[in-house]
């Protein structure tokens, strides 16, 4: 990746605006969530916040451990034994239909069970890494469209069903014959893609996406991503899209969210994230990926390994391996702060704490080049 | 754990982890302390039970039978008859338990607690030893053909597939027929009782080493020029140790089922043939059912050897869970048990998809305030 | 099933390789189809691939999933048997079976750092095994180990030799694996996507451990991996397979910066790179084939946006585009020199089971065999 080269495409600006104008779909507050319990317990997610817009590819980025995963399942209350949500609410605000008065805001923390199911799926969808894993392989995947229609669309006949089946398949650049086939028969991108469309099938306002094209060769997950994002643009749906390759968030999202053992880093714009980040951690992590072109020189990468969460460091996790680390570091954890107007947000205490920030976090911002001097110079 | 460490920082003495080496622990785990503690008391039983038993079980004692209010089935023979002197008839009931008798007599006025001393030593060693040998014999083919593969596995698993096929009773009681030396020696059961019983395990662990084999580290054991027979004792087996326990002690349970129903069909010897074959539950149960004891509520005879196949089976039983959880890290509680959860407020479920929720809701905060807010962490 | 012998893809080299595959084949029998009697068929993971790596280099083996590179490492490592073809070691070939000879001059690192270690064992064992079978090691073995560990970088030795694997991290234990290999001072060392299941910012890390092992110690590293980017950055040599068989080979940033073979293009248009002006546009699409029933002629030629009416029927040759930079493709051989396969010669083609001994001549009948002669004289 290049470094301080001035950007040479266009910033996605226009999406990227409208998405921020446009309405929260679902938003996490404060949100704690650990495994096990007592003296054993182990914070896995600590205190975040994640505002979701309508139409918005909102990026979560972060390493083994990030809690990345953890705090995307048990926002939706998937999180398995021995995950237990210990604060936070999430705030699900259905779309206002037309003429009629919008349902009300529900806190998926504290609904009930008939609650969750009915924003489950139909409102809120979800499609994991190994779509092996997730697909029912004993039955065929037309049967598993047509359980799912069963369940959700009581009123449609087994024809319709199947239509409806093969038009989601479509959808997603499959053949409707596929509806036949079991799930071990098809290619690991295709039985991606039957994932997304099985994520698409009630028209779900949100979709969270968990790595859904790690798995994958590169030519079909950008292929995948083409497809998605068309269908984004076509359905109007919110994506939460998590990954561990910040490269491919770039590209695609319109919000970065950073996030290390548990805690958030930084939020930004995704062009501004990736030329002018603000915390170390990201631009150590920016400087992670190899350049396909320009000169070939040594790189390296950030010294150390994520912490293991059952022994974080003091105070703020990533100082051991920070190169600005400071004494404050090491005592006080820092919080998630607003930098400056753009709504750019950095967990360090160089911002917030009166220190000069080093060159490398002071870049400016793609769309910001009035301010540039503001932001070298500590932000409140 | 310890964070990490590169030439490029060094980083301080990690905290020593209360998860140490994989030493033999002694369990925690509720299940496994109730097995081991119900089969110490039977092994105790059978090494001191002769020594410790009042009687011969063979003794018929007459002296005993007194006439004044006997606890039999509701009567109480007060009559004194056929002029045997000293008030002494013979009794053909079974007494009740007395202080003379803790558990009663039988039929023929011997002494059930003694019987039962000297059944506890011949039936556990029959079944463990059938136990052992199964296992050898399962281990012996199952990893051979697991991990040699080829002929060897189709011949191997040809010879395992025979014996499941064949009906374990039937074969059982063909071998006790004809066998010489079945009805008297403990030995020669146990074989026969091992023969029938280790070709289940040896799929399983077939099955096991088999995908053991192709894990990487026996690959990488390969490429550095490890032999064979080292390969399977020392990389392949160690990680079987958990199955071989878990089906040693099946084995085990399904061995006391067999040697006891050959015992009840009379094959497996009797105490007063000659040579005398040895006692044990299957003969004590036989001998309840030859005389009706069960129709005429004769409890204190039948119901004695039934709890000790049942409290025996029980521990092996619940021996086998704990292995599992140890196994399955997932069956572990991790401090997050139903009297856990109960205490701190929260429903607990087990089943999937409804994460718990600790109460206390957080105070709702506004998003880009930039004020420190409190810590994160449960305590709201 | 390409025509020629693919001796002049390998890039000229100034020693004699280490270790050589020539027209390394393979293939695994499964069965195919549904149904209470299913067939087997053969699916040829690894067809006719040559390759070679030099001392002090690193050569890349860059594919998908399924392009059968795992198990070109693999049979270079002798833990899989070539079914055709065969592997030379100093240009001399090696006995069939797996020589404990073999283990000291081979090694080689998994793709897996959880599974490439045995949980059961400490970290010093290990390391152990390999000295305590080869004789290595001197009188202490101790302070063996605790070199080892110090030349992968784990420092303070003392901390890693007795733990467990669990008790480490992704990044340590492939260092330790890493270090394992290197117990017996192996001269060529094979590396199966060492870093696709590290975290990213480790990765760096041991690319760069690689990287001095190359330097200082002179291997000959194998570097298999799916990722373009990262093979550029490490090695010295980049050869892309694409089911089964070898499609380009070349110096890495020649690769990069000028690729040959549309499957090469399509690789580094779909690869994310955030740097790029404008979204890319994929060029061609679909999946790799099925290796049971492969397209006939080039493999490639259903994605390919540029396939002609050659490519569908006879596979392409080798062809020398560049300084040690060869491309199997047609788009590069003359207009006049394509001559598709004579129909009598594919029959007897179809007939063979295609296991040909490695240095086969080529059919008579076509112009491939002075094509090659003459590429071999440009170079």
């Amino acid at each position: 990746m290049s470094e301080m080269s001035p950007p040479a495409r266009a910033p996605r600006t226009p999406t990227h605006s409208t998405a921020r104008q446009a309405d929260p779909v679902l938003e996490i507050r404060g949100l704690t969530v650990d495994y096990g319990f007592g003296t054993e317990a182990v914070h896995a997610v600590v205190d975040c916040d994640l505002v979701l817009r309508r139409g918005q590819v909102l990026g979560l980025a972060g390493e083994s451990g990030s809690g990345k995963s953890t705090l995307s399942m048990a926002a939706i209350r998937l999180l398995r034994s021995p995950g237990v949500i210990t604060g936070g609410e999430v705030l699900f605000h259905p779309r206002p239909v037309e003429g009629e008065s919008s349902d009300p805001t529900i806190d998926l923390l504290r609904a009930d069970e008939a609650e969750l199911r009915r924003v489950r799926w139909s409102e809120i969808s979800v499609v994991f890494q190994s779509a092996l894993n997730a697909l029912n392989p004993v039955i065929t995947i037309g049967a598993q469209f047509d359980d799912l229609l069963k369940v959700h669309r009581p009123h449609l006949s087994s024809t319709e069903r199947w239509d409806r089946g093969v038009e989601l398949l479509e959808m997603v650049g499959m053949t409707g014959e596929r509806l036949r086939s079991y799930s071990h028969e098809l290619s690991g991108g295709m039985r991606q893609r039957a994932m997304i469309a099985m994520a698409l099938a009630l028209e779900p306002q949100v979709m969270i996406l968990d790595e859904p094209t790690t798995a994958l060769d590169v030519v079909t997950q950008r292929e995948i991503l083409e497809e998605l994002m068309g269908l984004r643009d076509r359905l109007g749906f919110a994506a939460l899209f998590i990954t561990h390759d910040l490269s491919l968030l770039v590209e695609l999202a319109d919000e970065i969210v950073v996030m290390y053992a548990g805690r958030l880093m930084e939020r930004a714009p995704a062009a501004s994230l990736f030329r002018a980040p603000r915390v170390p951690y990201t631009y150590g992590l920016l400087h992670c990926f190899p350049p396909m072109h320009g000169e070939r020189k040594p790189m390296e990468g950030i010294p150390g390994s994520p912490p293991d969460l059952r022994a974080l460091p003091s105070g703020c996790s990533f100082h051991p391996r920070c190169p600005w680390a400071m004494e404050r570091c090491r005592k006080e954890t820092p919080v998630l702060t607003r930098l400056d107007a753009s709504g750019r947000e950095a967990a360090c205490w160089l911002h917030s704490g009166g220190a000069t920030v080093p060159a490398e976090l002071a870049l400016a911002d793609p769309g910001d080049r009035g301010s540039s001097a503001a932001t070298r110079r500590v932000a409140r | 754990m310890s964070t990490n460490v590169t030439t490029l920082l060094t980083s301080p003495e990690p905290a020593p982890t209360s998860r140490g080496s994989r030493a033999i622990r002694m369990p925690r785990s509720p299940k496994i302390i109730a097995g081991l503690v119900i089969l110490a008391v039977f092994a105790v039983l059978a090494i001191i039970g002769p020594a410790i038993s009042p009687y011969s079980p063979n003794e018929i004692n007459q002296n005993w039978v007194k006439i004044t209010c006997q606890q039999g089935p509701g009567l109480c023979i007060g009559e004194i008859k056929d002029g045997v002197p000293g008030g002494y008839v013979p009794l053909e009931v079974p007494l009740g338990p007395s202080a003379a008798h803790p558990l009663g007599t039988t039929l023929l006025g011997q002494d059930v607690w003694s019987q039962l001393l000297n059944s506890t030593r011949p039936t556990l060693v029959v079944a463990f030893l059938a136990g052992l040998v199964a296992t050898a014999l399962s281990i012996l083919i199952g990893v051979s053909a697991g991990y040699l593969g080829g002929s060897a596995d189709e011949g191997l698993s040809l010879l395992s597939n025979v014996f499941l096929a064949i009906p374990g009773l039937p074969l059982l009681i063909v071998l006790a027929s004809y066998v010489p030396g079945a009805d008297t020696s403990v030995i020669v059961i146990g074989l026969i009782v091992a023969l029938t019983g280790w070709a289940y395990g040896s799929r399983v662990l077939r099955a096991q080493t088999l995908s053991l084999r192709n894990r990487d580290f026996v690959e990488a054991a390969r490429v550095s020029g490890e032999g064979r027979l080292r390969i399977i004792l020392a990389e392949v087996m160690p990680n079987l140790l958990p199955i071989i326990a878990s089906s040693f002690l099946f084995t085990t349970l399904y061995a006391i089922g067999a040697y006891v129903s050959l015992a009840f069909l009379g094959l497996a010897g009797t105490p007063t043939s000659s040579p005398p074959g040895p006692w044990n539950w299957g003969i004590m149960l036989q001998q309840v059912f030859d005389n009706n004891a069960v129709n005429t509520g004769y409890w204190w005879w039948w119901l004695p050897p039934g709890i000790c196949i049942a409290l025996v089976g029980t521990s092996l039983a619940l021996l086998n869970f704990g292995i599992d959880e140890f196994i399955n890290p997932r069956l572990r509680a991790v401090g997050l048990t139903r009297k856990a959860a109960r205490k701190a407020g929260i429903s607990f479920r087990a089943t999937l998809g409804f994460t718990p929720v600790m109460g206390g809701r957080k105070a709702p905060v506004a998003p880009a305030s930039g004020s420190d807010d409190g810590r994160g962490g449960s305590s709201r | 099933m390409s025509l020629t012998a693919q001796e002049a893809a390998v890039p000229p080299v100034s020693v004699a390789p280490v270790l050589e595959g020539r027209g390394l084949t393979k293939y695994f029998s499964v069965k195919h189809g549904r149904g209470i009697f299913p067939g087997t068929a053969r699916l040829f993971a690894v067809d006719d691939v040559t390759i070679a790596l030099a001392a002090g280099t690193v050569t890349a083996l860059v594919g998908e999933s399924g392009s059968g590179k795992t198990t070109v490492a693999r049979m270079l490592a002798k833990i899989i048997n070539p079914d055709g073809g065969v592997v030379l070691l100093d240009g001399k070939p090696v006995p069939h079976g797996r020589p404990r000879s073999y283990a000291r001059q081979v090694q080689m690192v998994f793709q897996d750092p959880f599974a490439s270690l045995n949980p059961i064992h400490r970290i010093s064992y290990n390391l152990v095994r390999p000295l305590t079978i080869h004789h290595l090691g001197g009188p202490d073995l101790n302070a063996a180990i605790e070199e080892l560990l110090r030349r992968v970088a784990l420092e303070p030795p003392q901390q890693f030799t007795r733990k467990f694997p669990h008790e480490l991290s992704g990044g340590q234990r492939q260092r330790v694996a890493i270090a394992r290999a290197l117990s017996v001072r192996p001269r060529v060392l094979l590396a199966d996507e060492p870093v696709s299941m590290l975290d990213v910012s480790i990765r760096l890390g041991i690319l760069n451990l690689l990287a001095d092992l190359r330097d200082r110690d002179h291997l000959a590293i194998l570097y298999v991996t799916h990722d373009i980017a990262s093979a550029r950055y490490l090695a010295d040599t980049i050869v892309v397979m694409y089911a089964g068989q070898v499609v380009e080979t070349a110096p890495s940033a020649r690769l990069t910066d000028h690729p040959a073979h549309p499957y090469t293009q399509l690789l580094l248009s779909a690869a994310p790179d955030p740097d790029r002006a404008e979204p890319p546009s994929l060029a061609g699409s679909g999946a790799p084939p099925s290796l049971i029933a492969p397209p006939s002629g080039c493999r490639f030629h259903p994605r390919c946006p540029h396939a002609m009416a050659i490519c569908s029927t006879t596979a392409p040759p080798s062809v020398t585009v560049g300084p040690g930079h060869a491309s199997n493709c047609w788009l590069h051989v003359e207009e006049s020199r394509r001559v598709p396969d004579n129909p009598d010669v594919m029959a007897a083609k179809a007939g063979s089971t295609s296991l040909r001994p490695p240095a086969a001549p080529p059919p008579i009948g076509t112009t491939q065999m002075r094509r090659t002669e003459e590429d071999r004289s440009m170079e």
